[in-house]
């Protein structure tokens, strides 16, 4: 195990050791300590070692991420798996905004609450917040799952494509042709699953289901006020 | 843009220690703005009848002795004053009107920073740590105080373009973010009696505010206005002479994060200028919903 | 008694028949009209400006023993592996999706030959394009349409796109009838849809927020490659201020004249400033800096022969970036083509309706049929050609004005032909020391 303390390494140092790796992997498992909230922390990972960061990560914590786990034992800033592509990462406390922006793949557990614009156009990720979620989130989201086990903020899903949004608490108010679904045995399976996964107690049943209304898909001058 | 940073004294045992709580603060939002730096600081309050003034020269060597003399007989009040590198500190037994006349034609190359019974607003060009070391942030004392980090977007960089900028007695405000009518509103300010030095978008925000104020709005009334009214991307931080507020448009791009405990409330551009206060570890860690004013406020004396 | 005359007719300068053409449209549609290109009215562009060539004051260089240098380096502040071209002219984003991945292809082939550098566009980086382009910007954009780390570590050059000349504050838009199978596996979407894309990153809004998303980009990359920051002319003072603040290595500055695959035709002409009145704000706010040369400029929008290339870089930029004009070499509007574009409701030297996807040329279209026209090789031999006369014209009008390199151009080698384009180049009018205009306001 290898740990890297960031009061005296610097996160270049952090970054370029976890890089190597993909030459040859010296150490599977990674800890880094004094975080304080620094930015850019385990970026572009590209090999499958697990990474313990003990406290708060700034911006863009796990960007681009491959194959990696990783676990933030605190909360993470603006941007925390923004373009993962894969492997799984843990934030125990609470995200800022853009959460799993643009990603498309892998999986994002946020056991607290996640900010504004969480899953923005997201592109294949599945992402499961055990709090409740800001504005605007899920906006143009493509593809993949977002689970919501608290509330969701305004303009749910604005834009939607074809992400799968399921959300246990209220929803302050769905974006332009995001609208309700029908919850059939395969959305309860594919819910089930993702929340067995993320290790939260809860039951599908308790969930609704949000979609795109494909309305927007091509332009209508009738749809002139969705813009 | 910017960096924005606010600390709130809830136990005043620590108010001993409020500069060096804040100076690491300030200096953790140095990327975030390299061009200018500053803070208004709450404390030393004066009594009823007196006021503060925080007057800032063009260089270290103004005759501050000689000026002070010419004040207090012109006057005829008691007055106390400390220099603070190019700035200096007033205190004055007479109403803020007169103090502004006087100074106006004794000293007209003097910048009166702030006014009030208790803020005291330093800034100036440079990276934060000079702006620290410049007023000696780290030995200073208060009840709370907020500062800013300046990125320049559309004017110049310049003392007068810092935040923070007052809006009133004891009242001051931060931001970071873009406005994009300021133009609009600063001719329709000016008309209204408001006067600008800058072409700074933040000035006009100030200005703004105070403005409303003077109609008669209480702060969270001019806040609420300044959401319908101020187009563009902002989160404020406004201090007042009992606390701070902060709101945010209603986009909600620009990054804020609030931190509570038992001893203090803190505000920052990004968690990591908390990073550094005592019990930041067990924290209350939260972010502002946007359209929302947040206050914390002691009961006035 | 006189013979009798037809009337002379009379058309209104505010609504002219293109103008009245355009309310009936909207009237009948309800829709705004999109098409590509860049703007279509006359401009102040580079045919305002003359070099002043050698005479007994300064004298000449022969070609072709005394050399004009034309290299450029880009990219050299910050990263490691800074990017080397023999010429100043480089290839603009494009994405595939716009264009066939053939033309996309050719593109590659002829700037490897001419030794310089090619850009992707909204969409992701196509293995013909990293196949063949020897020096490729990967466009790092807010819709991140097939953006992934393998390639971003593949790419040359990372370019973070905030706007274009055609369109600054837009976002891109690609109709559904181009977003076939493979566009829209690459981009996510389904099949056929018109592809909406935002106008803002997602992850961040302002410069203070940029300079950490740049340090990020170069945090994956270990510092390597160069970070480019595209913007749409249209408050470039500022602009390149805070780029530089945020921690660009290049800026590329965008005029309204740049093209676009498609977008609204008021976009086009109403929103952004010639490429003219941009360039001088821009190597103004490098000089203040003092980072003139040590962030590079890089121009386009409306770039179309070596007069234009060699203006462009004695208004202080370091190279230019072709995209219309490029397209251009390939076929775009040949002659050759006018009958087909008559039945589509355009002829050869109007074509902009790129948005729709019928192009005879191959070039801005994704149907296999039509796409098969164009013939990478000889596509790639033709932008080759042509990126080696613009260099050419350079050259011979640098060593005219006494040069020995294309950066040792300077506003002082230009006069105007116009007031306005005095006052937007910042040059003097012909035959005077006048520029108008009261300093630079900034």
């Amino acid at each position: 195990m290898k740990t890297i303390d960031l009061s005296i390494a610097t996160v270049r140092d952090l970054n370029q050791a976890l890089h190597d790796q993909v030459n040859t992997v010296t150490d599977h498992e990674w800890v880094v300590t004094h975080s304080d909230g620094k930015h850019n922390l385990a970026v572009g990972v590209n090999e499958a070692v697990s990474i313990d960061i003990q406290g708060h990560a700034g911006y863009y914590c796990a960007g681009m991420n491959q194959k990696a786990s990783i676990t933030v034992h605190g909360n993470v800033g603006v941007g925390c798996a923004e373009n993962m592509m894969s492997g799984y990462i843990r934030v125990k406390g609470s995200a800022s905004q853009a959460a799993g922006a643009t990603a498309h793949g892998g999986l994002l557990v946020i056991e607290g609450d996640a900010g504004a614009r969480c899953g923005i156009s997201m592109k294949g990720i599945d992402i499961v917040v055990g709090g409740s979620i800001g504005h605007m989130s899920c906006f143009m989201g493509q593809a993949g799952r977002l689970v919501v086990c608290g509330d969701a903020g305004d303009a749910l899903g604005d834009s939607l494509y074809e992400t799968h949004i399921y959300v246990k608490g209220t929803v302050e108010s769905l974006g332009s042709d995001c609208i309700e679904k029908e919850m059939r045995a395969e959305h309860l399976e594919e819910l089930q699953g993702l929340l067995d996964r993320a290790g939260f107690k809860h039951r599908a049943a308790d969930f609704k289901r949000y979609g795109s209304a494909r309305q927007l898909y091509n332009f209508k001058v009738d749809n002139a006020s969705a813009y | 843009m910017c960096g924005i940073v606010g600390l709130y004294l809830k136990n005043p045992q620590l108010e001993s220690q409020l500069g060096k709580l804040f100076e690491p603060m300030l200096q953790a939002m140095t990327d975030r703005g390299p061009d200018s730096a500053g803070f208004a600081i709450y404390g030393d309050e004066v009594a009823d009848g007196w006021v503060k003034l925080t007057l800032q020269a063009t260089t270290e060597g103004f005759d501050w002795k000689a000026l002070m003399g010419e004040l207090e007989g012109r006057l005829g009040c008691s007055l106390d004053w400390f220099q603070n590198a190019s700035a200096a500190v007033l205190k004055i037994n007479a109403a803020e009107a007169p103090v502004r006349l006087a100074l106006a034609e004794l000293a007209p190359s003097l910048r009166i920073m702030s006014a009030g019974q208790s803020i005291e607003i330093l800034k100036g060009m440079g990276l934060p740590q000079e702006i620290s070391q410049r007023f000696g942030l780290a030995s200073m004392k208060g009840s709370h105080i907020i500062g800013h980090t300046r990125m320049a977007t559309e004017s110049a960089v310049t003392m007068e373009g810092s935040h923070p900028f007052s809006t009133g007695a004891d009242l001051c405000l931060v931001h970071n973010g873009s406005l994009s009518n300021h133009f609009r509103l600063r001719q329709e300010l000016k008309r209204e009696g408001i006067h600008f030095e800058t072409d700074n978008d933040t000035e006009v925000a100030a200005g703004y505010l105070t403005w409303r104020l003077q109609q008669g709005d209480s702060l969270k009334e001019a806040l609420d206005h300044s959401l319908e009214d101020l187009d563009g991307f902002f989160t404020f931080a406004i201090g007042t002479r009992n606390g701070f507020a902060v709101i945010r448009d209603p986009i909600a791009c620009k990054p804020a994060i609030l931190a509570e405990t038992d001893d203090y409330v803190a505000m920052a551009s990004e968690y990591q200028a908390l990073s550094s206060l005592p019990g930041i570890e067990n924290a209350r860690v939260w972010e502002p919903a946007p359209a929302t004013m947040y206050i914390w406020e002691r009961e006035s004396a | 008694m006189s013979e009798k005359t037809a009337p002379v007719l009379r058309e209104s300068a505010t609504f002219d028949r293109l103008t009245i053409q355009e309310i009936q449209r909207a009237a009948e549609t309800g829709i705004y009209d999109i098409r590509g290109g860049g703007t279509k009215r006359k401009l102040p562009h580079f045919d305002d400006l003359l070099l002043l060539g050698a005479s007994v004051s300064r004298y000449p260089l022969e070609g072709y023993r005394e050399k004009c240098g034309t290299d450029v380096i880009l990219g050299n502040r910050f990263a490691k592996k800074p990017i080397h071209l023999k010429i100043p002219v480089t290839i603009a984003g494009m994405s595939f999706g716009a264009l066939s991945a053939n033309a996309k292809e050719a593109l590659g082939r002829g700037a490897t030959i001419a030794g310089t550098s090619t850009t992707t566009g909204d969409g992701g980086m196509t293995p013909e394009e990293r196949g063949q382009s020897q020096h490729l910007v990967y466009q790092y954009l807010p819709s991140r349409y097939g953006m992934n780390p393998d390639d971003l570590r593949k790419a040359d050059a990372i370019e973070i796109v905030l706007g274009q000349g055609a369109k600054p504050g837009g976002g891109g838009m690609l109709l559904g009838m181009k977003v076939t199978e493979r566009v829209a596996g690459m981009r996510t979407l389904p099949i056929g849809v018109d592809q909406r894309s935002a106008c803002r990153h997602p992850d961040w809004t302002g410069p203070d927020d940029l300079a950490i998303k740049i340090a990020e980009l170069r945090e994956i990359t270990d510092w390597e490659k160069p970070i480019y920051v595209k913007i749409g002319a249209s408050r470039p003072y500022y602009d390149v201020k805070l780029a530089v603040k945020a921690g660009a290595d290049v800026i590329v500055l965008d005029g309204m004249q740049g093209g676009t695959a498609a977008t609204q035709e008021v976009f086009i002409e109403h929103v952004g400033i010639p490429i003219l009145s941009a360039i001088p704000q821009a190597v103004q706010a490098l000089q203040e800096m003092g980072m003139h040369r040590k962030v590079q400029l890089i121009v386009s929008g409306g770039i179309r022969n070596g007069a234009d290339v060699a203006k462009a870089m004695a208004l202080g930029a370091d190279a230019v970036a072709i995209g219309t004009a490029a397209l251009i070499a390939l076929g775009d509007n040949h002659p050759r083509l006018d009958e087909e574009l008559k039945k589509i409701g355009s002829a050869a030297g109007f074509y902009d309706d790129w948005q729709n996807g019928r192009d005879p040329a191959g070039i801005t279209t994704q149907d296999p049929e039509l796409s098969k026209r164009l013939d990478p090789v000889e596509g790639g031999r033709r932008l080759a050609n042509y990126l080696r006369v613009l260099v050419l014209e350079a050259q011979t009008m640098a060593r005219a004005c006494g040069k020995s390199h294309l950066h040792n151009l300077d506003p002082e080698d230009l006069v105007a032909l116009t007031v306005e384009s005095a006052a937007m180049a910042r040059v003097p009018l012909a035959g005077t020391n006048w520029v108008p205009g009261s300093g630079t306001g900034y």
